[in-house]
């Protein structure tokens, strides 16, 4: 199972880093990128297989979050006057 | 040229007519018919927000006690609040009202167990921690105005600790406006002997919004409790930065704000103890929403929002705290190493790193501030800018008239980069050197004369 998981953890990883790169605003992008990094980064010695899946359930929850935030600002930005 | 007028006649036409989405319907005539409609709108729009961060880019943002921008995580908690979910949680008859109010309870809950450690029925929604100081402050004097008349506070709180203090003075009520050394800190035996038989109450802010400074909480609970005196404090600045338990300090009140902690505008929260049991007499009267202290529809998305905020800053606190300690000994270590004649105020160890108040000797604050145009900071606090007197609290910490007129406030938070920091520093430098090089006063003390020894009137 951990071993599967694996390439799923780094498409998940690469997928939340792609959507990050998306934020129009130059603080939320660069917390964005820094945050999941150093998030992936601190978990990444973490090997009771439970605890993955839930790790990567907030991850997927996550990625929603910041793609729904990200069109969100996108189209509140254009009605900027 | 017909074809360019009419073209340019369809834009206003579409401009005027209010509508954007009807843009891409325009352009797409011309060009990129192969995109679908919500890809037209979004490039559409990402080429809107270019053009206009080239027209005009903002400043970075380096004022963060001021107020915070909203993390996105509570955004997107908040939002369905907003759009869907829009019940009165105190309606108890449909679906709407049931839903509305266990929104609000989570946030009570998830807010309240997690972060500060109390119970959820001692959390009081207000529209801020302004409010929640007057409920505080107003509410006990008052209720316990037929045997004890005397409050205490210090110098160096918020505008509205001591504008409740003036009033209640007017009332008939003693306030005690308590000194700070010049390290900003508290004298605790002051305080102790400060403290009569006829004290209600007690309000000593835990982080001072203007220095940073964070006041010995634990031992003032311990004092108040002892002597059996209410303790509150204005804890906007320090809920959700640095570990906070009520009942380890012995806080009897507590004011939170959700703008100060990545959370919405207009919320905030009172901490009123149970046990054992605090009374207040309510400000707000009406029809008993909140235990009764504070009447009024609680607003759902804002309480959902500020229930986020906490859950989020309890999960980052430590993180946050590393990273903004790391950022903050970079700003001031190269400030302090490239200008000399540079003053931190405030006590140096016992502060919050994320909030830095440099006095620039020689230096002008306006003019400074003026000169780091691209940079948002400000001198002294957002409440008493508009008037031309240096800051109330730095006068209270003793610093010198001309040092008090130069300082600079730098809030760094959650969302400030390496990058912004050391474009910060860089610039702050730089004009300050520029600064100085106009400044007589600098020459004259590069030349050596004494300027305290100096008189200046001389007819």
């Amino acid at each position: 199972m951990a071993a599967a998981a694996r390439s799923q953890v780094m498409s998940l990883y690469r997928t939340m880093l792609r959507e990050s790169a998306k934020f129009p605003s130059y603080n939320y992008r660069n917390y964005a990128l820094r945050r999941v990094r150093d998030a992936f980064k601190a978990n990444r010695n973490v090997e009771d297989p439970k605890a993955v899946e839930r790790l990567m359930e907030e991850g997927w929850q996550t990625l929603a979050l910041i793609q729904r935030q990200g069109e969100s600002e996108t189209s509140q930005q254009t009605s900027l006057n | 040229m017909e074809f360019g007028s009419g073209f340019k006649y369809c834009i206003i036409h579409q401009f005027s007519s209010g509508s954007l989405e009807s843009i891409p319907a325009v352009l797409g005539q011309f060009w990129n018919r192969q995109l679908t409609r919500p890809q037209r709108i979004r490039t559409v729009g990402r080429k809107l927000i270019k053009k206009h961060e080239q027209d005009e880019p903002r400043p970075l943002y380096m004022d963060f006690q001021a107020t915070t921008p909203m993390d996105p995580r509570v955004l997107d908690a908040m939002l369905p609040y907003q759009v869907n979910y829009y019940g009165n949680p105190h309606s108890r008859t449909h679906a709407y009202g049931w839903e509305s109010e266990s929104a609000m309870e989570t946030a009570r809950k998830q807010q309240v167990a997690d972060l500060i450690g109390a119970d959820p029925r001692e959390i009081i929604f207000t529209s801020g921690a302004t409010e929640s100081n007057n409920m505080a402050i107003k509410g006990v004097a008052r209720f316990y105005k037929a045997k004890k008349r005397h409050v205490i506070t210090t110098q160096t709180e918020h505008k509205c600790v001591l504008d409740s203090c003036r009033i209640l003075e007017s009332e008939g009520f003693d306030v005690t406006y308590l000194p700070v050394q010049n390290s900003g800190l508290l004298d605790l035996e002051l305080l102790e002997a400060s403290i009569r038989t006829d004290t209600s109450l007690v309000s000593v802010m835990t982080v001072n919004n203007e220095i940073g400074v964070k006041q010995p909480i634990k031992e003032i609970g311990q004092i108040c409790r002892s002597k059996g005196v209410f303790f509150h404090t204005d804890a906007a600045q320090a809920v959700g930065k640095i570990p906070i338990s009520i009942s380890d300090w012995k806080i009897d009140l507590m004011s939170i704000s959700g703008h100060k902690i990545y959370g919405p505008k207009g919320v905030g929260a009172l901490y009123v103890r149970r046990r054992p049991r605090v009374r207040l007499e309510p400000i707000q009267n009406g029809g008993g929403q909140e235990r009764g202290l504070r009447s009024g529809t609680v607003p759902t998305p804002l309480a959902v929002g500020l229930g986020a905020a906490c859950s989020i800053a309890q999960e980052e606190m430590e993180y946050d705290h590393q990273r903004v300690s790391m950022l903050a000994n970079r700003l001031v270590q190269k400030v302090m190493s490239e200008i000399p004649d540079v003053i931190m105020n405030g006590d140096p160890e016992q502060r919050y790193p994320g909030c830095i108040n440099l006095s620039f000797a020689y230096v002008e604050g306006e003019s400074l501030l003026m000169a780091l145009k691209d940079v948002a900071l400000s001198s002294g606090s957002a409440c008493t800018s508009a008037s031309l007197e240096p800051s109330y609290v730095l006068r209270a910490i003793g610093a010198d008239e001309d040092l008090a007129h130069s300082s600079i406030r730098f809030g760094i938070g959650r969302f400030t980069t390496e990058e912004e920091v050391d474009y910060t520093a860089e610039k702050c430098i730089e004009q300050v050197h520029r600064l100085r090089e106009m400044s007589p006063l600098w020459e004259m003390s590069q030349e050596g004369i004494d300027l305290k020894s100096i008189n200046w009137t001389q007819h």
